[in-house]
């Protein structure tokens, strides 16, 4: 944990941690601290008092059907998200380990979509598959479907998930792409001597050795749907149409804002830290064991 | 290797540029689009080959913004978010480096609980705590401020674990040698440490960098004015309700000027951008 080779300083440790440490108080411990306290708090209309209510707050959420909706939602969408983008990009990972010419540019194609910005990924696909003008609509018409996800809910998530799921290929790609380089060539051989097929090596062999990356990314991909899809959905459909694509964090957003009921936004707040906090812990317990067979 | 059949390694190829395609298709869409006439595109008549009006459009973005939903030039958005991601990289390299400086070279009272205090904000990112910040940042003054933009942004620990982590790979020969050659603490980290680190630096740069150029909901909430409009804002603004007012050929401008700098990023710092990735996760 620590050297044997150190230095000696009454001060100067304290003046070297003093700027990281105000930082982490003012924006990090206070705001947080302040979520937990309002979540306890009711404030009156004009928001010049607030009472304090117990667990008021938390029980009207959890009875309302909204919010149970929203959660349903996030975690569907979160599975969605990760399973589609996670077996795509492994695909491609896969493909891409293999022995072949250019394999450094097909990593450079395949990697830049990382550095897109989630309200421009939104931005991107509603021009795409946007109902009176966009160039896929189009074919969507021609092949018979009524497309139109700026009414349709059912339509609107499945963009969500679609442009979401885009955004984080490459992402997965790069991390499966390093963990298949990671895994000793002699594996592959061993398994190909003992005269598996191409598929079943890589159902009996690639795919065990692999558990620690998916497990990782796993946990990655469904933080990564809980918070940076809020900028797609923002520019997309604004939560959309009716409350369709509403998830957790977009209702942080918008109870608080647009409805100024802040004490059930903390709430919803706290409850998400809560979540958060469950998750990174599965990770670090997982992820340090090294989850392999 | 193992099976060298050329068959599997066309398919191979296949797979990939078909990948490939679907990845880069939407962005060459907006490419496309941003070279055309609004009102062909509002029919839903546009091409799928570049227009002719590439420079007039990339002009009037730049310089002008749209005429009527933001009406700010993109060019100072693109400004704002240039100073923001700067601000967020730099501030959060600077402090990040002299704490993990201060945890692994000096002993001193309450040094675990500091390394924990900063080590708990791994976890939680700003979405989760928006409003209490949002108004602690207003009791401050420092709404529709880069300082705003950028400071609880820089809130977390992830550059802080690394720099630890990488200190402590740092033999303590080292230290011995230069504290034989009569250098202090400041002199060690100024001297030893600091060009030790360049490459560590370099690739959280590029990570950072990425993310605060492509922050949303924090700029979102904090910049009222329209002059603090990053590009991400402004983006959005620009896209109205009603659907007919939509000028798309400076939307898909904007939105490919938004994924300029980040995406040239990735590519021509590859290999710090995938080091500092895999780092960063750890």
């Amino acid at each position: 944990m620590q050297k044997q080779a150190i230095f000696q300083s009454k001060l100067l440790p304290y003046a070297l941690v003093a700027p990281q440490l105000a930082i982490v108080l003012i924006f990090f411990y206070w705001p947080a601290l302040q979520a937990v306290i309002q979540s306890f708090l009711l404030q009156d209309a004009f928001g010049l008092s607030s009472t304090f209510v117990w667990f008021d707050n938390y029980i009207e959420l959890f009875k309302d059907p909204a919010y149970f909706e929203a959660i349903v939602r996030t975690f569907f969408f979160s599975f969605a998200i990760a399973v589609s983008s996670l077996s795509f990009a492994l695909l491609l990972a896969v493909m891409a380990d293999k022995p072949l010419r250019g394999s450094m540019l097909y990593r450079t194609l395949l990697i830049w979509p990382y550095a897109v910005a989630p309200p421009v990924v939104g931005v991107l696909w509603i021009f795409m598959l946007h109902p009176s003008l966009g160039v896929l609509s189009r074919y969507l018409r021609a092949m018979g479907i009524d497309w139109n996800p700026l009414l349709d809910g059912n339509q609107a998530a499945a963009l969500v998930i679609l442009a979401a799921a885009w955004k984080q290929i490459s992402y997965n790609f790069l991390f499966f792409l390093a963990g298949l380089q990671a895994i000793p060539r002699s594996v592959f051989e061993a398994a190909a001597i003992d005269g598996a097929r191409p598929m079943r090596r890589f159902w009996t062999v690639t795919f065990p050795l692999l558990s620690p990356t998916i497990f990782f990314l796993l946990v990655v991909n469904i933080v990564y749907a809980f918070f940076d899809t809020f900028g797609i959905i923002d520019t997309m459909t604004r939560g959309g149409p009716g409350t369709s694509t509403v998830t957790l964090v977009y209702k942080v957003y918008t109870d608080g804002l647009l409805g100024g009921n802040l004490g059930s936004s903390a709430a919803q707040s706290v409850i998400l830290m809560i979540m958060v906090i469950v998750l990174t812990g599965i990770q670090f317990r997982f992820v340090e064991r090294k989850v392999t067979y | 290797m193992v099976e060298q059949e050329g068959f599997r390694r066309y398919i191979a190829h296949v797979i990939l540029w078909i990948g490939i395609a679907i990845v880069a298709f939407p962005v060459y869409i907006a490419i496309v689009a941003s070279t055309q006439d609004n009102a062909l595109i509002a029919n839903g008549q546009m091409s799928l080959l570049p227009g002719g009006h590439f420079f007039e459009v990339y002009y009037q973005t730049i310089f002008v913004g749209t005429s009527g939903s933001t009406r700010e030039p993109v060019g100072n958005m693109m400004l704002n978010s240039l100073v923001m991601a700067l601000a967020i990289a730099v501030g959060k390299i600077a402090i990040s480096i002299i704490s993990a400086y201060a945890i692994v070279y000096f002993r001193f009272p309450f040094r675990m609980s500091i390394f924990w205090i900063i080590f708990i904000t791994l976890m939680l990112p700003v979405e989760v705590r928006i409003y209490p910040t949002y108004k602690i940042v207003a009791d401050l003054h420092m709404l529709d401020s880069y300082a705003g933009l950028a400071l609880p942004l820089i809130a977390s620990a992830t550059a802080t674990l690394l720099f630890r982590q990488f200190f402590m790979t740092v033999p303590d020969e080292l230290l011995e040698a230069s504290r034989i050659d009569g250098a202090g603490p400041l002199r060690f980290f100024w001297d030893t440490l600091l060009p030790l680190s360049r490459t560590n630096m370099a690739a959280l740069f590029v990570i950072l960098f990425i993310l605060g150029w492509n922050q949303y909901l924090w700029p979102l909430l904090i910049t009222t004015r329209d002059d603090m409009q990053t590009i991400q804002i402004g983006i959005r603004k620009m896209i109205t309700t009603t659907d007919a007012l939509t000028e798309w050929p400076i939307v898909m401008a904007t939105a490919v000027l938004a994924m300029l700098p980040p995406v040239f990023v990735v590519v021509a710092m590859q290999k710090l951008f995938v080091r500092g990735l895999v780092e960063t996760e750890k």
